[in-house]
């Protein structure tokens, strides 16, 4: 008993001692891992050029189950880390039961919508840059049949599916989408085995062109997709470099940059929802040197004329997660 | 559902199965000395991440295969020492494999490679290719023999082939030599067999080891064959479905071999089709993932045969009490 007193002493001690340290914005990376290439890997590059760019300094822990959550987020909130971003849809439970226990912390949710006077929303029109790529899938496609595959099935993930399958039926109506899901659970964005063999599966089904929004397992869809010779899209950061030549485009989600906004505004930033679009370059399709041979500009005319109209509200893409249902896809 | 698509859920069954079926027969060497191993899964990462790792500083796949058996066994041996000589409980011992594996292949790749736990791309020396028999394409346009052996037979990796000869040579080693009836009696009355003379404690190590080889080969085959990289956690729970397709065997070597091919099978359909209609109403895809497990429940529950293990199993041999 005495040991347990003197151990909880201790702790409250460090704890004490380090709520003094200056308020140094801190970031939490999800499951996937702050390395994945992808979602992950983007809001790190973000807190990175922050910190290039500021010389400031930030704290970033990645979680390892589901359990630490919370614990990660009061951690950060005690110490008197200042904004806290979360790289993540599944922060919100935990969010919620925070943030009011800290009304003098600004929190920074990606992903997700919660409600509370001290946290700022950024979500994503993925629904938007999938529709993007998915026109340069359906164009670039000589089956006509292309795919899709996405790694947990959530609402998140289907919206991108549904995006892209309304941009491959508007370049070509009579194109076939191929939509598979890895898993559902959160070990479905790390599987690459699987996501070859998905990729095999809609090879076979006829797909020439698989778009994968799948985090770690992706890196097996795109690398199946070059050993079959057929083309793939990336997700979330650049991935074009991966296989040069043999990936069709990158549907760009700039996380980095609402990390990066969200560092730079500090503590007391502004709170409420944000919406990054086309409009506002927070999605967007990929195009560098690797897959210039890939695209003609007949393609990027097509894709950039359809964006306009996005942007300008003349064309509207179906958000999956308003309605839950996806005119051009069944799940 | 058309002739090529049976044929192709067929090639991805076999490819799923492999992994499977080599990490199963290791459990099998290991449990039928009694010896229980649930770090099959660790050993199978570790070794998928030292393949990888050393395919591509080499260039040469046979020296990653290698170093993948050596990096399994390593961990069969910290295994073998905690629960043979240490006496510890093999459970305990299996499941810090796991952990071990899982943060230290992270690690290790992190700061060898800075790619965010991962290893590069491995490019066509660092990686097995495929093995076109002969007269595949010949024999091709012959109604069904033909696409049966250009596309299911034809064109696998050298691991595939290896992981099936596997399964004869285990129930030969097994149950017609010398060293695999003193191997399955140590599993089941060590006593008896320290009593007449034979070295229990070598007998686990030996089983144990072999154990480690075939993880070794397993976790090789998910980076060097299946994939051109190492992921972290790319194993992704096919350590504990080998373990499940092995109580679904109860412990034999050709069981083994259906089990395996029985849950690649319906992996590759539930990838091939997702949600099945059949009719009145849809089965979902997660039933079909969850159907390896089901179907080891049923067999443990006693439904349907009877699953009886090692009777030593788990118990560490003590000479004298």
């Amino acid at each position: 008993m005495t040991f347990m007193t003197k151990l909880l002493g201790g702790a409250a001690a460090l704890a004490i001692s380090a709520s003094a340290v200056a308020a140094d914005p801190a970031i939490i990376f999800d499951l996937g891992g702050k390395f994945d290439k992808s979602f992950n890997e983007a809001a790190f590059n973000g807190a990175t050029r922050w910190a290039e760019e500021t010389g400031g300094e930030f704290r970033e822990v990645e979680l390892q189950n589901e359990a630490q959550r919370e614990q990660a987020l009061r951690r950060f909130a005690e110490a008197g880390s200042n904004p806290i971003v979360m790289a993540g849809f599944a922060f919100a439970g935990a969010l919620s039961e925070v943030a009011p226990d800290y009304p003098d912390t600004s929190f920074v949710i990606i992903d997700m919508v919660v409600d509370a006077p001290n946290v700022r929303s950024v979500v994503f029109n993925e629904h938007e840059g999938s529709f993007l790529v998915g026109m340069m899938a359906a164009e670039a496609s000589e089956s006509d049949t292309v795919g899709f595959i996405g790694g947990m099935d959530i609402p998140l993930i289907r919206r991108f599916a549904c995006g892209y399958a309304q941009g491959v039926k508007a370049a070509n109506p009579d194109a076939t989408v191929i939509a598979n899901m890895t898993g559902t659970t959160p070990a479905a964005w790390n599987d690459p085995v699987k996501g070859s063999e998905l990729t095999k599966a809609q090879i076979s089904q006829g797909a020439d062109v698989v778009y994968a929004a799948a985090g770690g397992t992706g890196v097996g869809v795109l690398q199946t997709a070059a050993d079959e010779g057929i083309l793939s899209i990336g997700v979330d950061s650049n991935q074009n470099y991966l296989h040069p030549g043999k990936v069709l485009t990158s549907m760009m989600k700039r996380v980095d940059n609402a990390v990066f906004t969200a560092f730079s505004d500090g503590p007391g930033l502004e709170t409420g929802f944000q919406v990054q679009g086309l409009a506002n370059e927070g999605v967007g399709y990929a195009m560098d040197d690797n897959n210039a041979p890939l695209v003609s500009e007949e393609m990027v005319a097509k894709v950039e004329a359809a964006k306009a109209s996005i942007i300008s509200g003349e064309l509207s893409v179906h958000d999956y997660m308003s309605d839950e249902t996806c005119p051009a896809l069944d799940f | 559902m058309d002739f090529a698509t049976f044929l192709q859920i067929l090639d991805s069954t076999i490819r799923l199965a492999t992994p499977l079926l080599l990490a199963c027969l290791a459990g099998l060497y290991s449990e039928r000395a009694g010896i229980f191993d649930i770090g099959l899964e660790g050993k199978m990462l570790a070794a998928a991440f030292l393949s990888a790792a050393i395919a591509f500083v080499t260039g040469s796949v046979w020296l990653g295969l290698l170093a993948g058996i050596g990096a399994s066994l390593f961990l069969s041996a910290i295994h073998g020492i905690a629960s043979i000589t240490f006496r510890g409980n093999q459970l305990i011992s299996g499941v810090a494999i796991n952990f071990l594996a899982s943060g230290l292949t992270v690690l290790i790749a992190q700061s060898w490679f800075a790619q965010g736990g991962r290893t590069p791309a491995l490019t066509d020396g660092g990686r097995f290719s495929p093995i076109e028999f002969p007269f595949a394409e010949a024999i091709l346009p012959v109604p069904v023999i033909g696409p049966v052996y250009e596309g299911l037979i034809s064109g696998h990796t050298a691991i595939v082939y290896l992981a099936l000869l596997m399964v004869p040579l285990s129930w030969y080693v097994l149950f017609r030599t010398r060293f695999g009836l003193r191997l399955r009696a140590v599993g089941e009355n060590p006593a008896a067999v320290d009593t007449a003379g034979v070295n229990v404690i070598r007998l686990r190590f030996t089983a144990v080891a072999i154990c480690g080889v075939l993880c070794g080969i397993a976790g090789a085959y998910l980076a060097t064959a299946l994939q051109a990289g190492f992921v972290k956690e790319m194993t992704a729970g096919r350590g504990y479905i080998a373990l499940a397709a092995l109580i679904f065997a109860k412990w034999r070597p050709w069981y083994a071999l259906y089990a395996c091919l029985l849950f690649g099978f319906l992996q590759a359909i539930a990838l091939r089709f997702q949600n099945i209609d059949i009719g009145a109403f849809t089965v979902p895809v997660e039933f079909m993932d969850a159907l390896p497990y089901i179907l080891t429940v049923v067999i443990l529950a006693g439904f349907v045969g009877k699953a009886i293990p090692p009777r030593a199993g788990g118990e560490p041999y003590v000479k004298e009490r």
